[in-house]
């Protein structure tokens, strides 16, 4: 991974509702990306506990696979996401940044398939796990 | 109570008084401007159209996230509610006592989504219907719309973990 261009971490300033949540660019690498999302009181899906919705790690997750299919060296175009899987793990904590990180595992010349993790402070203790296809327009072959 | 002579005023005032609890308990629908509108104990979700939902603001579309956000709340929403229909309508809540607790909803452990159209600028709505309840797991399917009931522009599949296990 490497430190993000300052168009390349502009990323999420280009996205309403990233820059809406205080997502960040951390890394970018080839078909790679890596964003934080800090801790906010209005994104609490459980009041008794301070744990956030589901939802915010869903647009994070979303956000970071499609910021990895941009970074692919291939691609050419927009993307947009087909589908996304998302398994909850355990609950995020509250007060805590989460990190999450997306790679592009494969790619055809239409689709290109990824998967993401978030986490809180432990990368080995996931809060959730992504997997999705996104729309892709692969460089053609010279 | 619950008996087919209740004033009707009653009835609403019961079931309007708690599902406003649920949705003013939870921060992350105001924040992302979701509301619920009901029909007996038909929920249906509304996406509030804010320009801070906007994902791709090159050709002005609805983040994928936000939608999957919407579609997993209507879903939780939906599950929870029928869940304390029973309980609720035999009068087992008192949202006036001091020590009431809303019971808690269920919790997400997985959600597909699938994004069939681009996400417009404007309202969404969304249903969910409750595949099966079990004791401990249950799987849900809602789905998105916005200008036409049937053109859906999102759908999901949830499975969920009741409360209490």
């Amino acid at each position: 991974m490497v430190k993000p261009t300052p168009q390349q971490a502009s990323f999420t300033e280009h996205l309403p509702l990233c820059k809406a949540m205080g997502m960040q660019v951390t890394d970018v690498d080839e078909g790679a990306a890596t964003i934080t999302m800090p801790y906010d009181p209005e994104m609490i899906g459980d009041p008794e506990t301070g744990v956030i919705h589901g939802g915010p790690v869903s647009v994070l997750l979303d956000s970071v696979s499609g910021l990895a299919v941009t970074m692919h060296p291939e691609n050419t175009a927009m993307t947009a996401t087909i589908d996304l899987r998302i398994d909850y793990m355990r609950p995020a904590p509250p007060n805590q940044t989460l990190t999450a990180s997306a790679q592009v595992y494969h790619t055809t010349r239409t689709v290109a398939f990824i998967r993401a993790t978030a986490w809180a402070d432990d990368q080995t203790k996931p809060i959730a796990q992504a997997t999705g296809a996104f729309v892709f327009a692969k460089k053609a072959a010279s | 109570m619950n008996s087919k002579t209740e004033p009707v005023q009653d009835i609403k005032r019961r079931r309007d008084g708690v599902l406003n609890a649920y949705v003013d308990s939870i921060p992350f629908f105001k924040y992302l401007g979701i509301s619920f509108e009901r029909k007996g104990d038909e929920l249906t979700g509304i996406l509030t159209f804010d320009p801070k939902l906007i994902g791709n603001a090159v050709v002005s579309r609805l983040h994928g996230g936000g939608t999957s956000a919407f579609l997993e709340s209507t879903a939780t929403m939906t599950l929870g509610w029928q869940t304390i229909w029973d309980a609720m309508e035999s009068g087992d809540f008192d949202l006036d006592a001091a020590e009431f607790k809303l019971p808690p909803l269920p919790k997400t452990i997985s959600i597909t989504t699938d994004y069939l159209r681009p996400g417009l600028p404007r309202d969404a709505y969304a249903r969910a219907t409750i595949t099966r309840a079990g004791r401990r797991y249950a799987s849900v399917q809602v789905e998105a719309w916005q200008d036409n009931r049937e053109t859906l522009f999102a759908q999901s599949t949830l499975h969920f973990l009741m409360p209490g296990t």
